[in-house]
């Protein structure tokens, strides 16, 4: 196949590179393990802005500052469909342009909103409205009368149990009124192949595809393929409009990066998921600059400012949305997760120089929630690394740690993170995302005999509610395992149906066709109020829970008398619960079939929706009240926490990271003052408890590092200008603080209290 | 084997020593400053009772999150109130590699028998005291926390002499001790002593108040702020030169 890229178009782009795997067929993984250059030293290197990059940021952070202004969309499209060459050029200043050493826009415009109606026409109009716009009633009649979206698809399919259990927030978050998002195409192909060879290895493998036995599968995918094909063709053209041929591999640094992010782009362009991370990008890139500077044809602070500018261009990623969306996913996230640092499977650490440039972005351009930088830790990562990264959460509290030791085992050293919290291998899988089952409502439908307390509609199996003045473990954990059983096979049922009609109405064609044609598939679920749940079969089994009963007979509240172990407090007694739960609702998973041969997965990850999900949810036996918000992800309950921040990682640290593959979420917030005297013992306490919570074997840490009153001031005073960019990290993603709804700001900062006292 | 009273456990320390540490509280306290923000840690008759094998297990659960210089920190409460269990604790900890560091107010010590051998034996397993300096001033000392300060000061000197690792710390409560003449002494005695790590000003808060009216005590700072910023600068330039 090497007769694909002539000879002398490999000998200029490749100059100087070595292996031989990756030159004979698509292999990024080989190519990065053979030509990476490790970096041990420190970030003393590192260079500031320049003045277009000054220039530029200021320019968006006054397009953002107008953007909230106008409640928190700039502008949206109502007229064209979005598509890889609906747009002529778009920049984020046109007077200043040719200060952008990366470009490309979802749109004409920096801000604009694209319509994006394949996932569901109505929330594509709904969202539009919400925010003042008319879209066009000619578009509304195409998408209705002429051309099936996912949504409508879905809705036609949907069984009467299912919608019932959406309704009743049994199952919530599902994908199907959007794209699915989680597919991380491999954006490096781009840059180190050139486009010409991608089509033409997509032309051979569907040449191939259903030669002998043409099965429904066979043709579904030569129909994919040939997507596939067509996005890769229509990349070449969007290139074009912006005065790129990207036929031919990349030749330099500044060529790598403008390549790859034009493969983003295009996914970008044509899918709005919930989560569209960019993968493993830094090491790849770190190659390039690297030969651009030995060659001298880069200097640092040029190599700098390349990385900031495509930085730059995560930021700026939008989608529009609607309300409830927004009350899911607070803050306007989109995942543009981008990872750097973790051990290769030969044992050699994958720091580079390029780590640094990404982090120092915080510095010289402020924090921001995107792109979602994540640091695969490993206590074997060079000990300069671990303190710059550090330093950067100390003073931005913008990048979360993810466990390269539990990870690198299961998904190899090519991963991406394809959400919050979720490993992929880059280019060679996808995931199928599942949102999530609310394990605490499905408790309570255990305890009332499959009746919803909001509704008091029958969701669930009609079993004999629980009798007694007290609650009986036992009988307890017998019905909430048979309610499980339920959910669990409702739930996948579900999804299966929605991954079906994904493929089928909105396919990933151009994220797709960066991503080997025969591809591992992962079935992603994942479980919200974990830490309710487990508390409350705790106080069930050590204390005596006495229910209280409403008119109907339905118990709405309950009475708990004595003290019981919670989760949180490395405390066996409830931590032992808190691993027999997750084990358990993943072998019922595993149970079931799952579309398209994927592999099962489940994970602990609530994002910001922990507050949606405990407000449709009644009090439960752990003496949470009702509609109170859940806490978030795998973090133990609020206020459960009695012996301290370490006591709470290792409760967290024990659940198996192999029954949660799709990743256990953990946020924590410690108040500077707690944390160390200095800056300097800040960091150093810092990277220890990342090293001894890794070592561990926890999945994942979002740290923050503020104190309470920061949060009360930029609550009342969103408009002083030193809040403007404050980050925090939630479940899974940064948010600006500003940019949460008040009920958000108020849990966030509830939480935050519980710690200090 | 004596058992101690424990008032709490905090697994994650990292203001109260080098390093990441683990803080256990004893319980009970002869002191009684006007200040206290654990003035639930002062009856001896409460807590719960611990073996220093027990406590010790409890705290390595968090050795992987030490490094080289994190470890275990007694404070309380009033560690030296319970030297003979202290020991055995520290004992312990030193047979198993684990850095300790000792939070104190030096109220118990004394230059009697029997006593000063056992701080002896004690200063031998503790690798650093943390002595907190209530007042400079005998008269002043005594109003604040119900006792004078002649035996803390010897503590101190004593230490001193062994050469034992110390970090002061000193907590600034306007009104009472932020005045610049007292800070100035607290500073020339410091200069006295030849073992002194660090010099910490800490900033009198009002977070503990609750637990006095918990407790069904007059809290007679009510209304006390917390020092300016520019306050604690200034005690900070004193005391540290």
């Amino acid at each position: 196949m090497l007769a694909c890229i002539a000879e002398e178009i490999r000998k200029k782009a490749w100059r100087g590179f070595t292996g031989r795997k990756w030159q004979e067929d698509i292999n990024v993984r080989e190519f990065i393990q053979s030509n990476y250059t490790m970096y041990d030293g420190d970030e003393s290197f590192l260079e500031g802005p320049t003045e277009a990059t000054n220039k530029l940021w200021d320019k968006l952070q006054q397009l953002q500052k107008e953007e909230r202004e106008k409640g928190g969309v700039l502008e949206c499209e109502t007229e064209i469909v979005s598509s890889l060459t609906s747009y002529g050029p778009g920049y984020i200043d046109e007077d200043m342009k040719d200060l952008e050493k990366v470009v490309g826009l979802q749109t004409d415009k920096p801000l604009k909103r694209a319509f994006m109606p394949y996932g569901g026409i109505k929330m594509a109009e709904q969202a539009a409205s919400t925010y003042g716009y008319q879209v066009n009633p000619e578009l509304h009649k195409i998408f209705t009368d002429y051309h099936k979206t996912h949504n409508q698809a879905v809705f036609d399919a949907y069984t009467p149990e299912m919608k019932r259990a959406r309704h009743n927030h049994i199952i919530t978050g599902l994908p199907d009124t959007y794209g699915r998002g989680r597919i991380v195409g491999d954006y490096r192909r781009v840059a180190l192949y050139g486009l010409d060879y991608l089509i033409k290895m997509k032309e051979k493998d569907l040449f191939y595809c259903g030669g002998i036995n043409m099965s429904e599968a066979h043709i579904r995918l030569r129909e994919e393929i040939a997507e596939q094909i067509r996005a890769l063709k229509g990349m070449k053209k969007m290139a074009e409009i912006y005065g790129y041929d990207i036929s031919e591999p990349a030749k330099n640094a500044r060529e790598a990066v403008q390549w790859l992010y034009f493969g983003y782009l295009a996914a970008i362009k044509t899918q709005n998921g919930a989560a569209m991370s960019v993968g493993r990008i830094s090491t790849f890139l770190d190659i390039y600059i690297n030969r651009d500077l030995q060659e001298g044809t880069l200097t640092e602070q040029q190599a700098q400012e390349l990385i900031d500018h495509l930085v730059l261009k995560f930021r700026m990623v939008k989608f529009a949305r609607i309300p409830s969306y927004n009350e899911l996913f607070s803050g306007d996230p989109v995942w543009v997760t981008l990872e750097m640092a973790g051990i290769g499977m030969d044992g050699r650490h994958m720091v580079t120089k390029n780590d640094f440039r990404f982090l120092h972005t915080l510095e010289n351009m402020g924090p921001a929630p995107e792109p979602n930088l994540t640091v695969l830790w490993s206590s074997r990562l060079p000990e300069a690394f671990k303190k710059y990264a550090a330093h950067i959460s100390v003073t931005t509290s913008s990048i979360q740690y993810e466990n390269d030791c539990v990870m690198r085992p299961v998904w190899g050293d090519d991963y991406s993170i394809c959400c919050c919290v979720s490993a992929t291998q880059t280019g060679k899988e996808i995931q199928f995302f599942g949102a999530r089952a609310n394990l605490a409502k499905c408790l309570l439908y255990a305890l009332n005999g499959g009746v919803d307390l909001n509704t008091r509609e029958q969701v669930g199996p009609e079993i004999a509610p629980v009798k007694g003045e007290y609650l009986d473990y036992d009988e307890v954990m017998h019905k909430f395992n048979a309610m499980m059983s339920w959910l669990v096979e409702l739930y996948v049922n579900t999804l299966n149906l929605i991954h079906y009609m994904h493929d089928k109405y909105y396919y990933e064609a151009a994220e797709m066709a960066l991503i080997d044609t025969y591809t591992r598939r992962t079935f992603a679920t994942g479980i919200a109020g974990f830490s309710h749940v487990v508390d409350s079969l705790s106080a069930i089994k050590y204390a005596k829970v006495k229910p209280v009963r409403d008119a109907d007979g339905l118990i709405v509240d309950y009475e708990i008398e004595g003290d019981f172990p919670r989760y949180g407090n490395d405390d066996e007694r409830a931590d032992e619960i808190a691993i027999w739960l997750l084990k358990a609702f993943m072998k019922k998973v595993r149970e079931h079939h799952t579309y398209r041969d994927s592999e099962p997965t489940t994970s602990i990850l609530t994002i910001t929706s922990n507050v949606v999900y405990g407000k449709a949810t009644g009090a439960t036996p752990d003496g949470r009240k009702a509609k109170a918000p859940f806490a978030p992800g795998a973090n133990p309950a609020y206020g459960a926490e009695k012996n301290g921040l370490l006591a709470s990682l290792n409760s967290v640290a024990k659940l198996p990271y192999e029954y949660a593959l799709d990743g256990i979420s953990n946020t924590q917030t410690i108040s500077p003052d707690a944390l160390g005297h200095s800056d300097e013992e800040r960091v150093d306490n810092l990277w220890h408890i990342l090293d001894g919570y890794f070592d561990k074997g926890a999945h994942h840490l979002n740290v923050n590092v503020f104190g309470v009153e920061k949060l009360r001031d930029c609550m009342e005073h969103p408009e002083k200008p030193e809040y403007a960019n404050f980050t925090i990290r939630v479940s899974g993603y940064a948010v600006k603080f500003i940019d949460l709804t008040r009920e958000q700001q108020l849990d966030v900062i509830a939480r935050t209290e519980h710690k200090t006292l | 084997m004596t058992k101690g009273k424990i008032h709490s456990f905090e697994s994650f320390g990292s203001v109260d020593g080098p390093g990441v540490r683990c803080v256990i509280f004893f319980q009970g306290c002869p002191m009684r400053c006007r200040y206290c923000h654990n003035a639930d840690t002062w009856d001896f008759s409460r807590g719960e009772e611990h073996t220093a094998a027990g406590l010790i297990d409890k705290a390595e659960r968090y050795r992987a999150y030490w490094g080289d210089k994190g470890g275990i920190t007694v404070s309380g409460g009033e560690p030296l109130a319970q030297i003979d269990f202290l020991t055995e604790l520290l004992e312990e900890a030193k047979r198993r590699g684990i850095n300790t560091c000792v939070d104190t107010s030096g109220q118990p010590f004394s230059e009697n028998e029997p006593f000063f051998s056992k701080f002896e034996q004690l200063c031998k397993l503790t690798d650093l005291f943390l002595v907190d300096i209530k007042h400079i001033d005998c008269e002043q000392h005594k109003k604040l926390t119900g006792h004078g300060n002649e035996n803390i000061l010897k503590m101190l000197r004593y230490l001193s002499k062994i050469n034992k690792p110390v970090w002061i710390r000193h907590v600034l409560v306007p009104g009472i001790t932020d005045d610049d003449a007292y800070l100035t002494r607290t500073r020339e005695f410091i200069d006295t002593l030849s073992n002194v790590r660090r010099v910490e000003v800490l900033p009198y808060h009002s977070m503990g108040e609750y637990k006095w009216r918990e407790l069904g005590l007059e809290y007679t700072l009510k209304g006390t702020q917390p020092p300016s910023k520019e306050r604690v600068k200034n005690a900070e330039k004193i005391l540290n030169h």
